[in-house]
Order: C-alpha cells, then structure tokens, then sequence
C-alpha cells in the first residue's frame, strides 16, 4: 500500500486584527497606516520598528504531520478551532500554508460543503449540472450519472421548479446526491453529513460507507463521534493546531469523548443544591456524577458512571431514602434505584451526614441523552424536593454492543449487554 | 489514468496552473450560463430589456449630441456612429464592472471549492460579451433601417473585439483581485464606469478632439478600440489615427499581461480575505 496523502510540518498562519471589525482592510487604512509609519520614520529615524499592535498573529496549524495510507478512512476530530478545516481547506487547495509541504497521490474531491454555487432561480435539474461543474465533473459524467443522482435525491417531481422553493429539506437532499455521485480516489468531506432527517443522513453514511468499501481514501471531519466510528478505521486528533493522538479511531474517539466530557462540568448543579428550600428533617447537600474518577455528565456507555448523593438528616426517621429516576426525553421512567434497595426491612434513619455511591454498571445506557432524577424522599409522606433535582445525562458509545450494524438506528431506551449463545441444534 | 502527485508548498507557482484552467473550462461555460440565464429570471420582458438597454442610450447621445449640441457625424447616420461606439464601450463596462463583483458575488464557491479563480472574472467577461452579441442585432437593423450598406472593412471587426475582450480582461482581472482585499473599489467601479462613457469618444467622433491632444486622447484604451470599430463599421468615411491606435493596444496589453501577473500573485489568499 502506497500513501496516498503525506502532510509534513504543515504549518498556517492567520493575521487577526484586533481593532478592526472586519477582516479585509480598506485602501483607506492601508494608506493611513503607511503615512503613519513613514512619519514615525521622520519624527524617530532611529526607532526600532515594533510590529504594530493592531495585528496578532494566530497558528490555525502547527507543524501537523500525518500519513493517510490508500484506502484508509481516517476521521479528523477535534473541538472548534482546533484547526480542522483549516487543515482540509489546504488539501483542498483552497488556501495555501504558510509553511510545510503536502503531497497527495491521486485525484481529489473535496466537499466542504453541500450545494455550494446553487442558484436559488435555477431548477433542480439545472442546478446539478452547475454544482457538478463546480465540483469538477464534466458535463459527460454529470449526463452519466444524472438519473442516479436524481434517484438518490428524491426529487424528481420538483427537478423543473427553481430551488429557491424547495423546502429546505429537499434542498439539502439535492446538493447532497450530486457530491455524492463524484467519483474521486480520495475523498475529502467536512461535517456535511450533519444535513437532512435521520433517514437521510443514514442513507448518505451508507454512501460513504460505500465508498470506503471500494477502496477509496475517506477523509473525514465531524463531531459526530458514532459517525466517525462507523465510516472510519483510524483518526488524527488535533488539538490547539497540533497532532494530538494518532492511531485507531476506537481508541482515539474513546480518549477524544473522555476528555471533552471533562471539558463540560456540571456548571450551575452546586448553586441549585444550595439554593433548596430548607427541610425539617432530609436536606440533600452535594450531588456528583462521575465516570473513571472525571466529573463529569456527559458519560461513555462503555464504562460505569457513578451517582454519588450527600445529604444530612436532621430527625431520625423511618424509611428515609435517597434515589435516582433515569428518564428518557419523553419523561418516562426507565430505572428507578433506591439507596436502601437491598435492605429486608424499612429501617429508621439516625441524624447526621451521609454519603450514598450508586454504581450504573457499563454495558447498560444506550447513546442517547437522558435526565438523571434525584430524589430525597421518607415514604408514604413526600419527595424533597418535589420534583427532584434533574441533571442530563449525555450518553456517547463505546460498549460496542450492536457494533456489526452501524448504521442501524439504536432504538431502544437502553443497550443492555445481554450474553446470548448460537450454536446449530 | 495514472495517479498524479500533487504537491502543496507555500509559494510555489501552480505548475499546471494553465492547464487546470483548461480542464475547468467546463466550469466557465458552466458560471458563464448561469449568470445569463439567471439575469432575466423572474422579470416580465426577459431579454429585451438587453436589447432596450443599449437602445436607449443610444437614443438619448443622438438627441444630446447631434441634435443639441450639433457634433458633426462625419456624414454617416448619427444613431449608427454612437451605436457603433457603444457597442464596444458597453461590452468593456459591463464586463469591468461584472469581473469586479465577480469574485466578492461568488465568495461562497471561493471559500469551499478550489478551481482556477480565474475562471470567475473570466466568465463575467463572457456574459458581457453574450450582451454583447444581442446588441449586435440592433447595429444590424440600424444599418437596414438606414440604408447603410456593410462593407469589407467589417471582416477585420473579429480583431477589435478581440482588443477590446483584452482590454476588459485586463481591467476586470485587476479589479476582481483588488476588490477581494479593498472593498473600496466596488464604490470607485460604477464612478470609473460613469466617467468612462463621456471621456470616451461613444456619443461623439474622436474626430472632434483637436490634433495636438489626439495622442493624449488615446491614452484611454477605449479610444483605440472604440475608434476600431467606427473604422471598421462605418467604412470610408471613418478616418484611422494609427499613432493613437498603436498608443492604446500597446496600453491594453501592459493592463492585460500586469492584470493576470497580479491575479496568479493574489489569488492564494482570496480565500483568506474574502
């Protein structure tokens, strides 16, 4: 296998303005600040010229070096601004680096973004031939392809109406089936899967599932963490413009997941405690969610999370507990956990400050988001507060469970890992 | 196909620069199609307002020139010679001031899509020149409506329009690069073109410019191609300055060949600061 892109200390440089408002500077200013420097040449002719402070400069990449082998597919993750597009905007040619050198062996497609140069006064039909011209097909090929592209679209009743009345839906599906029809050896696509319903969004990760398939060079750049797991087999992370991991994208998606969790504390979760009304008898004082010691809410499914409540009791009482409600986004209840689930009897409660540690074990969650419920309550009389403290719970996957069909929806409240056996009878 | 390599390195000249611009010659027929088709989208009388445009003008400098101010015509038509004229003149200022917005207008593609950029101004140029041809009609039924015969000079017609697509090129080329980075052009744009129409000979003869400014004169590229065309379409009795002529070819060339070098210099960062 032969490489197919080699990037080396890819380095590119951004000049802000501080002062001014936008980034294109007006003759006017170019031509002020050049008297500008000339009188300060006459008053001071010995001053060191000091760079001006209007200008900063800004690394959007930083000596990046990576190889993508022909026919990996490797994901690009990062948060914003860690330089990602800048990084397919150079591949892409769309703007050279500053310094460093890229070389990529094969022809490339890149899309940074879907229906770029639609003409809203153009059909639909019109419309595929100027995108694909911009995309770089030729006419023959767009001719070519063209009932595959308007099959995959679902448009066809609207491919004579100009798109500026299409819904926006159709719109999207549109420009989406003609980049998708491109025919590249390497495939350079930015976040564009985030368009359309779910069912479409499935069937363009299908696409490019398929592309992946035939041997093509996929690189890809999302957010979306199951997206990039499912369509890629390596990942580059970079961070602050740098090359932060490189290797596998379960491992490196794992780490990514974790460590944008932490960068996510309950904000806002203490001032709320704080601010409940006070109770005669159960006042809960701190609540903690954690996951491999991090604090954090936003958890991967593929480890256990712990739900930690300190509360203080101020009267003994009977059948005082504490508990936590897993809701899903429609309010229903999925788990209901008490702290004294194990006891053989209701037992009566002494004064003082406890700490009660609920382990959900791993292999349980399904990725998707939840609220967390937490309760005081003292049975048969009341829940403190009432309606419970409420803290979503933002699952992510790495269990594994149901890896073998990506692309199928995760329908189910929760995955559990049930041990199953197969064997012929 | 054998893959090709391609190498990414800051500075270095596109070595197939000019050979990419042929293969995206697609994508200029393409940009060029989608702005003439698009112009008279949506509106009740489509192309004949491409034809009412010119029309107008040349309507107006008759009444202006000839009948107001009484400028001689040189003994052809007073319609014929203005419209002889404008035809030019409108083909440079439309495709100058369509190349200027060109790239601003198509920012979107700029910053998402690598192609030749020069594809962009190029095709304004083209759009100007398809108003162009539809205007040419109204010089056709000019001349049968006055009776005006063609002659053998219009075979050298193809040679001043080929001055002329230089001369908007190269002006439209600096311009799109200039306007990418100093907005302040596309406020200067519209006042050159203003100005342009009445310091270029369109609604007089450049005949009526005294002799010893006459070099002077031609330093506009305009007069020499506008001055061409009368030559050429008008026939005998059109006089050729061929000092002027030479004058405003030698200054198009200078504006073409500096307008693409200052293109390909520029170009890289259009992404950056458009």
């Amino acid at each position: 296998m032969s490489s197919a892109i080699s990037v080396e200390n890819l380095s590119k440089r951004y000049i802000i303005g501080h002062q001014k408002q936008e980034g294109h500077s007006s003759l006017r200013d170019v031509l002020t600040d050049g008297a500008k420097s000339v009188a300060q040449r006459l008053i001071h002719p010995f001053a060191v010229s000091e760079s001006s402070p209007k200008r900063e400069e800004f690394w959007a990449l930083k000596d990046v070096s990576f190889d993508v082998q022909q026919g990996d597919r490797v994901g690009i993750i990062g948060r914003n601004g860690a330089g990602k597009s800048t990084l397919l905007k150079i591949l892409s040619r769309i703007t050279e680096p500053t310094a460093g050198r890229v070389s990529i062996t094969g022809r490339v497609a890149s899309l940074l973004e879907v229906g770029t140069g639609f003409h809203p006064e153009l059909t639909g039909r019109e419309n595929i031939y100027l995108n694909g011209a911009i995309l770089g097909m030729t006419r023959t090929d767009i001719r070519y392809r063209f009932d595959e592209i308007v099959a995959f679209s679902e448009v066809e009743k609207f491919l004579d109406t100009p798109v500026k009345r299409y819904s926006s839906g159709m719109y999207v599906r549109l420009a989406f089936s003609v980049a998708a029809h491109l025919d590249p050896e390497i495939l350079v696509v930015d976040e564009v899967l985030a368009v359309g319903d779910a069912q479409f969004q499935k069937k363009c990760l299908g696409k490019m599932h398929e592309a992946g398939k035939q041997g093509r060079t996929v690189l890809f750049v999302s957010h979306n963490m199951p997206a990039v797991r499912n369509l890629c087999d390596r990942a580059v992370w970079l961070k602050d413009g740098q090359v932060h991991q490189v290797g596998s994208v379960l491992a490196i998606s794992e780490n990514y997941l974790r460590q944008s969790a932490i960068a996510s504390p309950l904000k806002g979760l203490q001032d709320l405690i704080t601010a409940l009304p006070q109770d005669p008898v159960l006042q809960l004082e701190n609540i903690a969610i954690r996951q491999k010691g991090e604090f954090s809410n936003s958890v991967l499914n593929g480890d256990p999370v712990e739900v930690e409540i300190s509360f203080r009791v101020r009267i003994k009482t009977v059948g005082l507990r504490v508990y936590f409600d897993l809701c899903d986004e429609e309010n229903n209840i999925l788990i209901r956990s008490f702290n004294d689930d194990a006891a053989e009897t209701m037992s009566s409660v002494e004064p003082g400050r406890y700490v009660s540690r609920a382990v959900i074990p791993a292999d349980l969650l399904a990725p998707r988001n939840y609220e967390l419920r937490i309760y005081g309550t003292i049975y048969n009389q009341r829940n403190i507060p009432a309606g419970g403290i409420g803290i979503p719970l933002i699952v992510e996957s790495t269990s594994g469970i149901n890896h073998a069909y990506p692309q199928e929806p995760i329908r189910a409240k929760i995955l559990a890992r049930i041990p199953w056996e197969t064997k012929l009878s | 196909m054998t893959p090709q390599t391609l190498i990414i390195e800051p500075g270095t000249a596109e070595r197939h620069y000019w050979r990419d611009l042929w293969r995206y010659r697609e994508l200029f027929f393409v940009l060029a199609w989608r702005d003439v088709s698009v112009r008279y989208k949506q509106t009740a009388i489509g192309i004949v307002w491409a034809l009412g445009r010119p029309l107008l003008t040349m309507m107006v400098f008759t009444l202006v020139f000839s009948k107001l101010a009484k400028l001689p015509s040189g003994g052809v038509p007073y319609p014929i010679l203005v419209f002889a004229a404008l035809l030019p003149w409108q083909f440079f200022s439309v495709a100058f001031s369509g190349a200027g917005d060109s790239l601003i207008g198509n920012a979107g593609m700029i910053s998402k899509v690598y192609f030749p950029r020069m594809v962009i101004p190029a095709s304004a140029v083209i759009v100007s020149f398809v108003d162009f041809l539809i205007s040419g009609v109204i010089l056709v039924g000019l001349m049968i409506w006055y009776g005006f015969a063609p002659n053998p000079r219009m075979l050298t017609l193809p040679l001043f329009i080929f001055v002329a697509f230089a001369a908007a090129m190269g002006a439209g080329l600096w311009i799109a690069a200039l306007n990418v980075k100093y907005r302040d052009f596309r406020i200067i744009v519209p006042f050159v073109v203003q100005f342009g129409l009445y310091i270029s000979p369109v609604g007089f003869s450049s005949n009526i410019v005294p002799e010893q400014w006459r070099l002077l004169y031609s330093i506009n590229p305009m007069v020499g191609v506008i001055d061409g065309f009368r030559w050429a379409i008008l026939g005998g009795n059109s006089l050729f300055y061929w000092p002027g002529f030479l004058v405003s070819i030698s200054l198009v060339l200078v504006v073409l060949v500096t307008g693409i070098v200052h293109f390909r210099k520029t170009e890289k960062t259009f992404a950056d600061v458009i």
